[in-house]
């Protein structure tokens, strides 16, 4: 099967080719199908690649498969080819894994739309998309996959191309990906320039004796590439699409903040990391940018009331953990955490949307409450989301977030550890203030909802409950030694990171130490959260009240958004009226359409010869054959 | 002559003898068979071609050669094969439902095909001027006698005369050109010629004269052939009176079969007399983008426009000639190939667009609003037009491309910036066909016109074939380059 791994990217693709050009004509079952079951078998394929992978020796644990040739310009040889190590092994079965999960649910969720099989197709089209983007074994695929993910992710937030605010929303993204993609680009081609070549293999192997460790090109290569990061995983300061993004159906939500799309940028970096343990100036760099996301973006989700946009930031701030993550080199920890993260956000935005449709659409938390008891299946798998992404012990999260807090503090970034701990803090606040003010409490829910809220069907609350699992039990493969477990995850992605002996200046006293602050201020901030909105619901009103100035800036997300308008947006705008009435009609217009009438002048003569008569049309060869003899005489 | 002694391979022409056979039966059958059964003649002659194809097939890579030369396989006459027999294929396929509509269902209509098929592999797969000769004679007649097909409508009776005529005056020049290469060398082999021109400086005086004229003369026969201006006048009205799948025919093999002999005589036998013709391959070549592309501004007329726009074509491959070498000469095949594609594509539409009626206006407010109302046909001829203007990521962006950055390496620059020129023209009368089609409202209240298998077959295995080849050139570009002679 191994030898097969194209056709795990190539399914969906096919599915994508089917749904979109005769979707129509098919019917809703079909679709759904052909859509659903395209994914499902690549995943069922990407299970079977996997353990045949952990099958062979660790150090064999790397296979390129050439598909074809496509482009071949003089030196310049890129293939379609694929490279399948552990790393990406772990990615392609979170990406079809989850995105298969998510596209049985929207089964259900989209029933009723108009635009069912175009939506399908472009889900599609999605994991296609991000499979290219995984499997890639070099840097132009990988572009490709990266930009065609930033395509698809503007066709579907924009998906009710109708709201005004979708369409914007999707152009928001395209435009603030594009800016990030245009470093990634500048990024590629100096690696061309520097190497001859795009493959991983040739860049990577080359890499230490062509680069000087922490020289100047190095550095500008990594900053570039990390340009494209910041864009795609939502970063510092281009992370403002990402609150917007949630204009697009919930599932579409799921598919981007979970399996695809804002991993594509901590993927990346773990790929390259060969390049990035070059650059120590730029590790750094990500490692605090990591951490100010984290830290920024979980203090508006404390005051969103809006459960998509909660979800949306808290996204943006476990993406910052994961950028910390591989900032202090601890990359397998930052896959480590990716993989968690995917299991319970995918739950978490699935569960919001599972509330959505109970609700008649309702977003806003403080219409809700009190709906433990009427939607018992999608409390629970939401409360075992939030349980594992606040980093409660024996979930998913807490093991790969306290794998990346401990790496932090283990090489002495205590600042860095610091702000990861009191961001764990918010986080477990927020989240379950979010979990507070939707199932318990007394019903704020509008008179006219509150007679139908309903359950969701099977088809959504199954992958709801097997998502549950995987974020209870996702954790398990990556036990820290100190308890008790081998780190498995960590050993098994070895073969792609190297296996760094760590100095241990830390017993494993200090481990439990350190993992015992990280507990307690979760704790601390589920306290504050059930203080606030369960036994003290009047509290945050009064604290909004008497704190005006940060809860309204809070609120209103720091601004940004309006600053960005400002100082970037407008300017533009006046630039190009400018351009657009003066260089583009005056004078570009106004020579080409110039140029054009000329040309269609002297075309007019040209007609005029062709009259239509035989002995017109011989004489014009006689002519002809007179020169060409005349030039053979005279020459 | 002893025929024991005689050089002969029959498997090196089984894929011509294929061709005369179903084409001899498909002769008789239209004599005997009953008029309500002729429509199985249509379906013998792909199978012939198929057959054909399949004997070509292999052929390749065999690199035999029989008749003391005159017949040869080596991989450029079968890539030429290739090419002619596909064509081929597509067109008899646009003609099933074509000749359907006409009320025309016949026999002898395909067997021309298969005769004009089998004269093309004739031109391609020989080194001797004479067979060459033959073969395109073989290639002429049949379309003469198939651009009047419709034998009640004036155009086409037009088209059929005119082009017989003109055809005839062209050949006159051809046989004149060859018999007197023959009397200055002595030999009609091409392979032979390359040998003896080095010689002829020191040991044939005064006979240098007669060798121009037979080269000048050469130029102009087969300039009629592929209609480079200024001998491609015949071109618009034979495109626009001539039945559709004749026009589609007569701009695909035909055309392809020109320029494998051109290839073969000038790239080959005539090389080392470059520096003296490569001026006037360099004229022509501008003149026929050129002029092509002007008079293409003006057509009202959708054939009459692919005509002009088939003359610009024939400018952009003779720039191959004037660049020389490998790389330009794979590009010919690689940009013939698309070209096939794209046109046949473009002429299935016109097909489909067409009734009994109004067969042979084919005029562009026809299409107005057409495309809205069949989105299959409005989306590959959009396809089509875009790959014919050289847009990427068609197939006809890269066979530019090619042919173009060929001439670059080798030095003619000038040339390539007047193609570009050319190229930018284009776009302006392509993109109008489209804007028609999809911009511009309907006159009167039009139906979606429901389109036959076989020609939707040939509209999707183009169209797809363009945008495959354009993503990925790779597989076609090998072969082409391996197929070199």
């Amino acid at each position: 099967m191994i030898d097969n791994i194209w056709l795990v990217p190539l399914l969906p693709l096919l599915g994508f080719l089917i749904n979109g050009i005769f979707g129509r004509k098919l019917g809703k079952n079909l679709v759904s199908w052909i859509g659903c079951g395209s994914v499902g078998l690549s995943f069922l394929i990407s299970v079977k690649v996997f353990f045949e992978l952990l099958s062979l020796p660790a150090e064999q644990r790397i296979f390129e498969k050439i598909v074809f040739p496509w482009i071949y310009s003089g030196f310049f040889k890129v293939n379609i080819s694929f490279l399948l190590d552990p790393l990406s092994g772990v990615m392609l079965l979170v990406v079809t894994g989850v995105g298969f999960l998510i596209h049985v649910y929207s089964v259900g969720y989209m029933y009723e739309d108009n635009g069912f099989s175009r939506f399908f197709s472009f889900l599609n089209l999605f994991i296609f998309s991000m499979l290219m983007l995984v499997l890639a074994n070099n840097f132009l695929l990988l572009y490709l996959g990266w930009e065609a993910v930033g395509l698809c992710s503007y066709l579907l937030i924009g998906f009710w191309y109708e709201k005004k605010s979708a369409s914007d929303a999707a152009k928001k993204a395209f435009i603030v990906n594009r800016i990030g993609d245009f470093g990634f680009a500048l990024g590629v081609m100096l690696i061309f320039w520097t190497f001859g070549g795009l493959n991983y293999t040739e860049v990577f192997q080359q890499a230490p004796s062509i680069l000087v460790a922490g020289g100047g090109l190095v550095t500008a290569i990594t900053l570039l590439l990390f340009m494209g990061a910041v864009g795609k995983s939502a970063q510092i300061p281009l992370y403002v699409w990402l609150p917007d993004a949630m204009e697009g159906p919930t599932p579409v939500s799921a598919l981007i903040h979970a399996a695809t799309m804002v991993t594509a940028g901590v993927y990346m970096m773990a790929r390259c990391h060969i390049l990035y343990e070059l650059a120590p100036f730029t590790l750094g760099l990500v490692a605090v940018i990591g951490a100010v996301t984290a830290i920024y973006t979980a203090s508006i989700a404390m005051v969103q009331n809006d459960i998509k946009r909660v979800l949306a930031y808290s996204t943006i701030s476990q993406l910052g953990y994961m950028f910390l993550g591989c900032g202090v080199g601890a990359f397998a920890a930052g896959i480590f955490h990716l993989m968690t993260h995917a299991f319970f956000k995918a739950l978490l935005f699935l569960g919001a949307g599972s509330v959505m449709h109970a609700l008649s659409g309702e977003l806003n938390m403080q219409k809700m409450g009190g709906l433990k008891g009427k939607i018992p299946v999608t409390f629970w798998t939401v409360f075992a989301a939030v349980l594992a992404i606040s980093g409660i012990p024996l979930f998913s999260g807490f093991f790969s977030k306290d794998e990346i807090l401990w790496k932090a503090f283990s090489q002495g970034n205590l600042l860095l550890w610091l702000i990861g701990v009191i961001c764990a803090g918010m986080t477990a606040f927020y989240m379950f203030r979010l979990l507070f003010l939707t199932f318990f409490g007394k019903s704020r829910v509008d008179e006219s909802i509150k007679s139908h809220i309903h359950e969701s069907p099977k088809i959504m609350t199954v992958p709801l409950m097997i998502l549950a699992i995987l974020s209870v039990l996702g954790g398990y493969v990556g036990i820290p030694k100190s308890l008790g477990g081998g780190n498995n995850f960590e050993h098994f992605l070895s073969s792609v990171f190297g296996e760094k002996e760590m100095i241990i200046h830390h017993s494993a006293f200090t481990e439990y130490i350190v993992m015992i602050i990280s507990i307690g201020v979760a704790l601390a901030g589920i306290f504050f959260a059930y203080r606030f909105y369960i036994s003290k619901p009047e509290l945050p009103k009064s604290l909004a009240e008497k704190y005006n100035f940060p809860y309204r800036v809070l609120l209103n997300k720091y601004y940004v958004d309006e600053f960005y308008f400002k100082i970037i947006v407008n300017p533009l705008l006046k630039f190009a009226t400018f351009l657009w009435q003066f260089i583009d009609i005056r004078i570009i217009d106004g020579t080409a359409n110039g140029l054009a009438g000329m040309v269609n002048w002297f075309g007019g003569i040209g007609r005029k010869i062709q009259t239509g008569y035989v002995r017109n049309y011989a004489l014009g060869m006689v002519l002809g054959v007179i020169l060409v003899l005349a030039y053979f005489i005279l020459k | 002559m002893d025929l024991s002694l005689m050089d002969i391979n029959w498997r090196v022409i089984l894929p011509e003898i294929t061709l005369a056979v179903f084409g001899f039966v498909l002769l008789l059958l239209e004599a005997f068979l009953p008029k309500d059964k002729k429509r199985i003649t249509g379906h013998i002659a792909w199978i012939g071609i198929v057959l054909s194809f399949l004997f070509c097939l292999n052929l390749y890579g065999t690199q035999l050669s029989s008749f003391k030369g005159m017949a040869l396989s080596d991989n450029f006459a079968i890539f030429f094969s290739f090419l002619f027999l596909i064509s081929s294929f597509f067109v008899i396929l646009q003609s099933l439902s074509f000749l359907k509509r006409e009320e025309q269902v016949r026999g002898d209509y395909y067997a021309l095909i298969l005769f004009a098929t089998l004269g093309m592999i004739l031109m391609a797969s020989t080194l001797d001027l004479v067979v060459i000769f033959l073969g395109l004679e073989i290639v002429s007649i049949s379309l003469y006698i198939l651009s009047g097909f419709r034998k009640k409508d004036l155009k086409s009776n037009e088209a059929s005369l005119k082009f017989f005529l003109m055809g005839a005056f062209a050949t006159g020049f051809l046989v004149y050109g060859i018999a007197l290469i023959y009397g200055s060398l002595g030999t009609t082999n091409l392979e032979k010629i390359f040998i003896l021109i080095p010689l002829t400086e020191t040991t044939l005086p005064g006979k240098d004269f007669l060798l121009y004229a037979g080269i000048g003369l050469l130029i102009v026969g087969f300039g009629f052939k592929i209609a480079s201006v200024p001998f491609h006048m015949w071109m618009p009205d034979v495109f626009e009176g001539a039945p559709a799948p004749i026009a589609a025919f007569i701009s695909a093999g035909p055309k392809s079969a020109g320029f494998a002999a051109l290839l073969r005589i000038f790239l080959l036998a005539f090389s080392s007399f470059k520096p003296d013709w490569i001026l006037i391959f360099w004229i022509l070549s501008v003149l026929s983008m050129t002029t092509g592309n002007l008079l293409a501004l003006w057509q009202t007329n959708l054939k009459r426009l692919l005509a002009y726009s088939s003359i610009a074509h024939v400018g952009y491959i003779l720039i191959a000639f004037v660049a020389g070498g490998n790389s330009a000469i794979s590009g010919v095949l690689f940009y013939l190939s698309i070209y096939i594609l794209m046109n046949l594509g473009a002429f299935a539409i016109i097909i489909s667009m067409g009734s009994k009626d109004r067969e042979g206006t084919d005029l562009f407010k026809e299409y107005a609003g057409a495309g809205l109302k069949n989105p299959f046909l409005g989306v590959f001829m959009a396809i089509f037009m875009l790959s014919l203007s050289g847009f990427p990521p068609t197939a006809g962006f890269l066979a530019k491309f090619y042919i173009f950055s060929s001439a670059v390496k080798s030095g003619y620059l000038g040339l390539v910036i007047i193609a570009v020129i050319n190229s930018m023209i284009s776009v302006y009368y392509y993109l109008r066909v489209i804007v028609y089609m999809f911009m511009k409202p309907a006159e009167e209240d039009i139906k979606p016109v429901s389109i036959p298998f076989s020609l939707g077959l040939v509209i999707l295995v183009t169209g797809i074939g363009i945008l495959a080849f354009g993503i990925l050139p790779q597989p076609l570009l090998d072969l082409a380059y391996n197929s070199i002679f």
